[in-house]
């Protein structure tokens, strides 16, 4: 038995293997207790495995998992101190609202009337106490998932597991729930652990982002961290969109001979016949296509190098075709330590 | 306005099969209509008009010297169900009818399971394969092959004797009630018989309902920290349980109107299909005829009854 210190959850150098695919491979790995942590990654990319590894659904088939210091190998879902909000919510359709919040405390063998109160109380904690009667058929989908976080919190879990719990709701509601999520995180100091392919979502609400791609971690760090210095062309393009720029290309520009990014809203564009910024550097390019987005433009801008490069402007002025001027400053460019 | 007269020019154009075809677009429910009048026809005339007719014959009696049937309404009929030799005949079926239906669900469930969860692509055509099998050939030529199996010089006996437990089979056969002179003319035969002849319907609406449980609510409910054995009790029963009742209202229904199995293999005793058969055949007595089919139709609609008062189609 290992006693790694406060960590919430750890994994060391966890493998899950299906046959010959490799859905999650040598994966280390330290959630601390109390963190907002999220998994972000594009789908197959092995973020929901690692989720199902904590929760007991899967296990590795090599390396170890702990979860507040005990060993989690062989210890099946039911005797774990973990619940999870299923990216479907997963009520019991036969059961009502409130028995499927008191579900967890009926199984434990917690006496009708205590269970009923602490489950109308969770009801309670996520606006939804008048509810208790209804079908979960009977539910729009943001109140089942209201639900489903019901249900989970009322075992009061020492980690909680998010799998995209988002996923299904529509953009206005998605942005509610995230805050709503964020606030209560805070307020009950329970662990949890988010998983979505979300960049948005996992920048927002995460004190820690884990990036994976192919089954393994790419980078660990704050969300500032990973959008402002992303480890390699994969972190830059996935979180946020970069532009990546190749070591000729830089070595063109007079920098460094080496890969890096840069961020479309770091780049300025003015039309080729207006007076150029006071920029370090300056390009010239065409407008390939325009895609307005209400408070910003994006452009596609191609060098007369032939290099495509993304850029932001406030001013949805220009059209395919324009000549522009291409400005930034070196500080904004950011090496990438991998060229993957 | 040109996309005015394209409109109409199409419209021009169809035959009176497209026109058709709009108007009935135009006039759903006329559709409807159209479409209903044949079932309607079938079921509500022909197949419950004279179900009707024949079961409004219970109501009326039959004249003991003449043979002939006494239109006049009366409870007599109905009262002569009650009489103990027609009472042992509804009472034999329905403990008949629910030992098979037990038996079928306990039997069907861990099948139903293999296949719901297990079966993968070309293992589940094989399991729909073993189960429809017996269903293609004739039921007549099934229970005399069992009849055959079962039978004092029969196949199982047989087997029995070769491997030396023809004592067993003898203390088997000398048990009150599922006993008798042989296997294939004792209680137990029918049973065994029965629940052959049903267990296809029952194990295919129970695997159609295990399949539909999603298996998340199963992870969910070992999340919320129910052992193996509970979340079967709390979650994979009460989903399964329409398909379970289901099937049984298929095992228990065939079983209380079949005729040809007791005939066939059996202690020869009267079950409540026998002695439709009889009374309307033979001994030529319409209305207690009609009134021996009430009784299935009876308990089934207080067997419905009770399995929705237990909950048995809130997951539907």
């Amino acid at each position: 038995m290992t006693v790694s210190g406060s960590n919430a959850v750890s994994f060391k150098g966890v493998a899950r293997h299906f046959g010959t695919v490799r859905a999650v491979d040598n994966v280390n790995l330290d959630i601390a207790e109390g963190e907002f942590f999220a998994m972000l990654g594009p789908s197959g990319s092995g973020k929901t495995t690692c989720l199902r590894l904590i929760a007991g659904f899967e296990q590795p088939t090599a390396g170890g998992i702990s979860i507040f210091g005990f060993e989690a190998q062989g210890v099946p879902p039911y005797r774990r101190s973990v619940n999870t909000v299923f990216q479907d919510y997963a009520l019991f359709p036969h059961m009502s609202v409130l028995d499927n919040v008191a579900y967890g405390l009926m199984v434990k063998g917690v006496a009708r009337n205590v269970r009923y109160k602490k489950a109308n109380e969770t009801l309670n904690l996520v606006a939804l106490g008048s509810y208790g009667e209804r079908k979960p058929a009977q539910l729009s989908g943001g109140q089942r998932q209201r639900v489903a976080l019901a249900r989970a919190l009322v075992n009061e879990p020492r980690v909680l597991l998010l799998d995209e719990p988002l996923g299904a709701l529509d953009l206005k509601l998605r942005e509610q729930m995230q805050v709503e999520l964020k606030t209560l995180q805070r307020q009950l100091g329970i662990t949890f652990v988010f998983v979505t392919h979300d960049q948005g979502e996992a920048l927002s609400m995460a004190d820690r982002v884990a990036i994976f791609n192919h089954g393994q971690i790419v980078q660990v760090g704050t969300p500032e961290e990973v959008y402002n210095r992303p480890r390699n062309r994969f972190v830059a393009d996935f979180v946020g969109s970069s532009n990546v720029l190749s070591p000729a290309f830089c070595k063109s520009l007079g920098l460094q001979e080496k890969w890096a990014s840069l961020r479309p809203e770091n780049m300025v564009v003015t039309h080729s016949t207006a007076s150029k910024p006071k920029l370090q550097q300056t390009i010239e390019g065409q407008v390939v296509s325009v895609h307005y987005q209400g408070a910003a433009t994006r452009l596609h801008i191609v060098t007369q190098r032939g290099n495509t490069l993304t850029a932001v402007s406030s001013k949805n002025v220009y059209v395919a075709g324009d000549v522009i001027n291409l400005s930034w400053r070196d500080s904004s460019l950011h090496y990438l330590d991998d060229a993957l | 306005m040109t996309t005015t007269v394209a409109a109409t020019n199409t419209d021009l154009e169809r035959g009176n099969v497209g026109r058709l075809s709009d108007w009935l677009f135009r006039n759903p429910r006329y559709l409807l209509v159209i479409l209903f009048i044949p079932p309607v026809l079938w079921l509500g005339v022909i197949y419950l008009g004279s179900l009707l007719l024949f079961l409004g014959h219970a109501f009326f009696s039959i004249d003991e010297f003449a043979g002939t049937i006494i239109y006049e309404p009366t409870w007599s009929t109905i009262v002569q169900l009650f009489q103990p030799a027609n009472f042992d005949i509804i009472l034999r079926t329905i403990i008949m009818a629910t030992v098979v239906t037990i038996a079928s669900a306990i039997i069907a469930y861990p099948f139903a399971y293999f296949a719901a969860r297990y079966a993968k692509g070309k293992w589940k055509a094989v399991f729909y394969l073993l189960v429809m099998l017996p269903l293609w050939s004739s039921y007549l030529v099934k229970v005399y092959s069992w009849k055959l199996l079962l039978s004092q010089e029969g196949i199982i006996p047989s087997v029995l004797k070769y491997l030396h437990l023809t004592p067993l089979l003898e203390a088997f056969l000398q048990l009150p009630v599922i006993g008798g002179n042989s296997l294939s003319t004792s209680y137990f035969g029918t049973f065994i018989v029965f629940v052959y002849i049903w267990l296809p319907y029952m194990i295919l609406p129970t695997q159609a309902a295990l399949e539909r449980v999603p298996l998340n609510l199963l992870e969910a409910s070992s999340d919320l920290g129910a052992w193996p054995g509970q979340t079967f009790l709390h979650v994979t029963w009460p989903l399964a349980l329409p398909g379970l009742i289901a099937g049984s209202i298929f095992t228990f229904s065939l079983t209380l109107g079949d005729y040809i199995v007791p005939q066939v293999v059996g202690s020869s005793t009267l079950y409540i299909g026998n002695a439709v058969y009889l009374q309307q055949g033979t001994a030529g007595n319409l209305p207690l005829a009609a009134a021996f089919t009430f009784v299935p139709i009876i308990i089934m609609l207080i067997y419905l009854s009770i399995a929705k008062r237990m909950g048995a189609f809130n997951a539907l």
